[in-house]
């Protein structure tokens, strides 16, 4: 579990127009510069926002990569509440819904 | 001079990026608050804005981050999100860096505070700016205070950020004008986005409108998360102005949970006559 990595490229990516360029032409060529483990991996190249929201990826980075990768507001709000009734509840960090389920 | 403007609003990225998307009535209500505060704003002739945020993770991260920082730019650029997706056009920001290096020294004798000759404002400060200098024409001094990535700056820490803050203000020539701006409970972010614990918030806003110091430094990080959701750490921003405009009380000209903006909408400002 490398949270603190995959929060580290999403946030670099997010503020950084060239690194999305790069990124969306061929994620392998960045993903290679961090410690990252399958699960993230896979989640970061999918890409699943649900996982990447249940791994712990705070929620001001997520958003951004959310609507980067194309999803309306109401599909990201889904993909956290679909992810929660596949995995469960956030694993890590501040971004856990108080009740697992999510209220809205 | 001192302060001449002291207020707090709200700068979720859905009041902007998600306008289309709310009640018009709703909008229309808050975004003539933000209108009002603009004019109360311009009407103090402040020489520059010192804005209080919370930012999100556009220039600070868990690999050094500060509990505090203010900006010292020449100028800022921001918002750093899609503007598509906010729904405001990146541009240019004046800073003051003359102005900015006063009063970091002087908040330096109280406070250890970093500071920053690079800033991209993100919605933070994108939006609040957006309503309150939208010509883009009075300088501006970005404050951060960490609420995202714990461990955060206890809360009596926060008010006395903002005493000093208002120390230095007293010590510069320029008319300042001071902005708070945060969410009070809210889950941005998460699946709970749009939900709003309106009692708690209007508990909070009623200890802030009276600056009673003690009630609004009794809120454990704990019992925020629970009650308020993370997006109540932001208090910090309210905390600091009244501790910027200690003794005085303060009037909340609009408060209203919009939830597709994901935050009980707030305008308030201290009436700093009194």
């Amino acid at each position: 579990m490398s949270l603190y990595y995959t929060q580290k490229l999403l946030y670099e990516l997010n503020r950084d127009p060239k690194m999305q360029e790069a990124f969306l032409e061929d994620k392998e060529s960045i993903l290679k510069d961090y410690t990252l483990d399958d699960e993230e991996l896979e989640a970061l190249r999918k890409p699943d926002i649900g996982l990447l929201y249940i791994l712990g990826v705070n929620g001001q980075i997520l958003m951004h990569y959310a609507a980067m990768s194309g999803y309306a507001w109401p599909e990201y709000i889904k993909s956290m509440r679909d992810a929660l009734e596949i995995h469960g509840n956030v694993r890590a960090g501040i971004y856990a819904t108080t009740d697992g389920k999510g209220a809205v | 001079m001192s302060l001449v403007f002291a207020g707090i609003c709200s700068h979720a990225p859905g009041i902007t990026g998600r306008a289309h998307m709310a009640d018009p009535e709703d909008k229309a209500s808050f975004y003539e608050a933000f209108d009002g505060m603009r004019e109360a704003l311009e009407a103090t002739k402040p020489d520059a804005v010192i804005v209080i945020a919370a930012e999100h993770f556009a220039n600070f991260f868990m690999n050094n981050m500060p509990a505090y920082c203010i900006g010292m730019g020449e100028e800022y650029s921001g918002p750093i999100e899609d503007p598509e997706w906010l729904g405001i056009k990146r541009t240019k920001v004046p800073g003051n860096p003359d102005l900015s290096k006063r009063i970091i020294e002087q908040v330096l004798q109280d406070v250890d505070v970093s500071y920053a000759e690079e800033w991209q404002f993100d919605h933070g400060i994108a939006v609040p700016l957006n309503f309150l200098t939208p010509r883009y024409d009075l300088d501006v001094i970005p404050v951060n205070i960490n609420c995202q990535g714990p461990p955060l700056t206890p809360l009596h820490r926060a008010y006395a950020f903002g005493q000093a803050l208002r120390k230095a203000c007293d010590a510069v020539p320029e008319r300042i004008a001071i902005v708070g701006t945060g969410g009070i409970s809210h889950w941005p972010a998460t699946p709970d986005s749009g939900k709003v614990n309106e009692d708690w918030d209007r508990q909070f806003l009623k200890e802030w409108v009276a600056n009673d110091k003690d009630a609004m430094l009794r809120y454990t990080d704990e019992e925020t998360l629970r009650d308020a959701g993370q997006g109540g750490f932001e208090i910090r921003t309210f905390i600091a102005i009244s501790g910027a405009t200690e003794g005085k009380t303060a009037t909340i000209n609009y408060y209203h949970p919009i939830p597709i903006f994901a935050v009980g909408c707030t305008v308030g400002i201290v009436d700093l006559d009194d």
